[in-house]
């Protein structure tokens, strides 16, 4: 069972909010991905509003909300969206992101860091958007983050586990829990993190974007499950060498 | 540097020769690339890339689609101005156009934002025309104020200001420019704007630049097409579009495509856009770039709107007065140019979703940014 911080998940599918021809579409979609948690860009939601179509949408017992800081630039900047978003939506859970280059959405590792470690300091349960640094990871564990969400390759682009090197390295070397966020286009690319050891992935434009959302979602919730499996029962290890039929060190028997 | 010295590198009938001269198979190259430059994207608006219309519109909605996703970012315009210093041949606003000019009131601005926000718009555009003893920078500071409490997002179409004065105006919460060239063709912009600060060329194509020191969020960059040959035009915009995402990386950029509108005592376009160049031109600059926004307004046609949605564009207009109050407070002064598309808000935004995308009316918040 996977916990962070005080909640315990029985989904490891963690699921955004963005890009959906339509609310009641994305309700749907989530409801039968199974996931608990749902990110949501506190840019796109009108707090003001009782009647925001986007919460509405969201009001499920199901749904856990991960408030994101998307579109700050500085870690200013995110802590203001943060005490915004822990007021407006009741919970200090954050997705704490900032890219300041709004181009590929690339995380800033100093912000993000500074930010973190104030935000921590406040009381939030902070999941940090970040690279696949393995340095960064311990730094923000050693800060007291609930998690880490390392991506495997740049938001939205559908390229799947492009920092697979460092995302084994952050999983090794991790002690709070590894959640996979941005860049898996497809099932396999969930069920290949999750074969890793990841602890969780996130996952959006996937989802949203295909042809039939709904389907897509299940099949993400099946890929995750059969990839935390084939995780647990451990993977037979591929060889990377013959094993000679005449052993050199046969001699030493 | 700005980026005057980098199109003062350029020979305007070179640049448009080397668009000409692209092949197929320079378009074959551009299309089959994961990453394309400026020579590509001068291959993709060449006449040799009319033939992969289709292809250039399958690749540009895939684009867009892992971008944006399924949706259509809502702004309509609000018009505070009609006075005018500047002649400009096209503009329904000239100075030498016999028309009654009105400047709205704090009260007046009250009542258009209270209509509009009431339709369900959150992101607003500014616009007016360029007369700096009345509607100068203290009058955007003073508009601003009575405007960022009713809005998450605002926009600016003004005349050019200075750093320093664009600095106080993102102090107050304005969040994006929109300034366009008009024309990249130095002598003919000197034709078309014969008077007024406006015919100062080079301060205009170094305005993104004294925008972009500023931190502002977003840029909105474009030429009026119908002015000179659109492919030449359209490569400077890409030209500086490259140069300012390079310099000033933190800020985001959109791009326009304003056809010349009839209006009264009107200029007749020396150069015809068809709307098959056009859809070839908004499928080239998302191809080209696949993270800017693209922009259609109620310039084009209903049938146009409709169907480009799914081409590319990321951001739309609806029920747009041209007309400094002319949504409540005077409906029948003289607007800028006609629009094309005419139906209200409700009708596009439903038109929107028949086509399966949601028009999102919120996607920013005033209390992003520190300076606020």
């Amino acid at each position: 069972m996977l916990k962070i911080a005080d909640k315990i998940f029985t989904s490891r599918l963690f699921t955004g909010t963005g890009k959906f021809s339509n609310s009641s579409l994305m309700r749907e979609a989530l409801l039968q991905s199974g996931s608990e948690l749902v990110t949501v860009a506190l840019k796109r939601v009108d707090v003001q509003n009782e009647q925001d179509d986007i919460l509405l949408h969201l009001s499920h017992l199901q749904f856990n909300l991960l408030p994101n800081t998307s579109g700050v630039r500085n870690a200013k900047e995110a802590i203001f969206a943060a005490e915004l978003a822990r007021e407006a939506l009741e919970t200090n859970w954050l997705k704490l992101e900032i890219h300041p280059d709004p181009k590929y959405l690339l995380p800033d590792p100093i912000e993000t860091l500074k930010a973190a470690e104030k935000l921590v300091k406040l009381g939030f349960i902070v999941l940090p958007y970040i690279h696949a640094d393995p340095v960064l990871c311990k730094r923000l564990e050693e800060i007291g983050t609930a998690a880490v969400m390392p991506l495997g390759s740049p938001i939205g682009s559908n390229k799947g586990l492009k920092t697979i090197d460092f995302l084994e390295i952050i999983i090794e070397q991790s002690k709070i829990p590894v959640v996979i966020d941005a860049g898996i286009g497809s099932p396999s690319d969930a069920a290949k993190a999750m074969e890793l050891g990841a602890d969780a992935v996130l996952v959006n434009t996937a989802i949203a974007v295909s042809e039939n959302p709904v389907q897509m979602a299940i099949a993400f919730k099946m890929a995750v499950e059969a990839g935390r499996m084939a995780f647990e029962a451990k993977l037979a290890k591929s060889k990377n060498f013959a094993e000679a039929s005449s052993p050199l060190t046969a001699f030493l028997d | 540097m700005t980026f005057r010295d980098i199109f003062e590198s350029y020979n305007w009938d070179e640049t448009k020769a080397s668009i000409y001269i692209k092949t197929k198979t320079d378009v074959e190259e551009a299309l089959h690339k994961s990453k394309r430059n400026l020579e590509d994207f001068k291959a993709l608006i060449s006449p040799a890339a009319a033939d992969y219309l289709e292809p250039m519109a399958q690749l540009s909605r895939q684009l867009t689609l892992k971008r944006f996703g399924n949706t259509i970012q809502m702004y309509i315009p609000m018009y505070l101005s009609n006075e005018c210093q500047n002649i400009c041949t096209y503009c329904g606003f000239s100075f030498d156009n016999k028309l009654p000019r009105r400047t709205l009131t704090d009260e007046e601005i009250l009542q258009e934002t209270e209509h509009i926000k009431n339709l369900g718009y959150q992101h607003i555009l500014l616009v007016t025309g360029e007369a700096n003893q009345t509607v100068g920078v203290d009058y955007f500071k003073n508009a601003l104020k009575l405007m960022t409490p009713h809005f998450s997002h605002v926009a600016m179409e003004v005349q050019p200001l200075d750093t320093d004065e664009y600095k106080d105006l993102v102090t107050l919460g304005l969040n994006t420019v929109l300034v366009y060239q008009e024309t990249y063709h130095k002598e003919d912009y000197k034709k078309h704007h014969p008077k007024g600060k406006k015919s100062n060329f080079d301060y205009r194509i170094e305005t993104p630049d004294r925008l972009g020191k500023t931190g502002v969020h977003k840029i909105g960059l474009g030429t009026l097409i119908g002015l000179e040959d659109w492919r030449t035009d359209s490569f400077f915009t890409a030209l500086h579009l490259n140069y300012l995402e390079k310099k000033y990386w933190q800020t985001k950029y959109s791009v326009s495509f304003p056809r010349l509108r009839p209006h009264a005592g009107g200029l007749r376009p020396k150069v015809d856009i068809s709307d098959k160049e056009l859809v070839q031109l908004i499928c080239a600059y998302r191809i080209f770039d696949e993270e800017i926004e693209l922009s259609i307004s109620t310039r084009e046609s209903e049938k146009f709107r409709n169907n480009i949605i799914k081409l590319g564009i990321t951001s739309m207009s609806a029920g747009s007065k041209t007309n400094p109050g002319g949504y409540v407070v005077e409906p029948q002064s003289l607007e800028q140019f006609e629009i094309d598309d005419a139906r209200s808000t409700k009708e596009i935004s439903e038109m929107i979703k028949q086509q399966g995308y949601e028009p999102v009316w919120k996607d920013w918040d005033a209390s992003l940014v520190s300076t606020h």
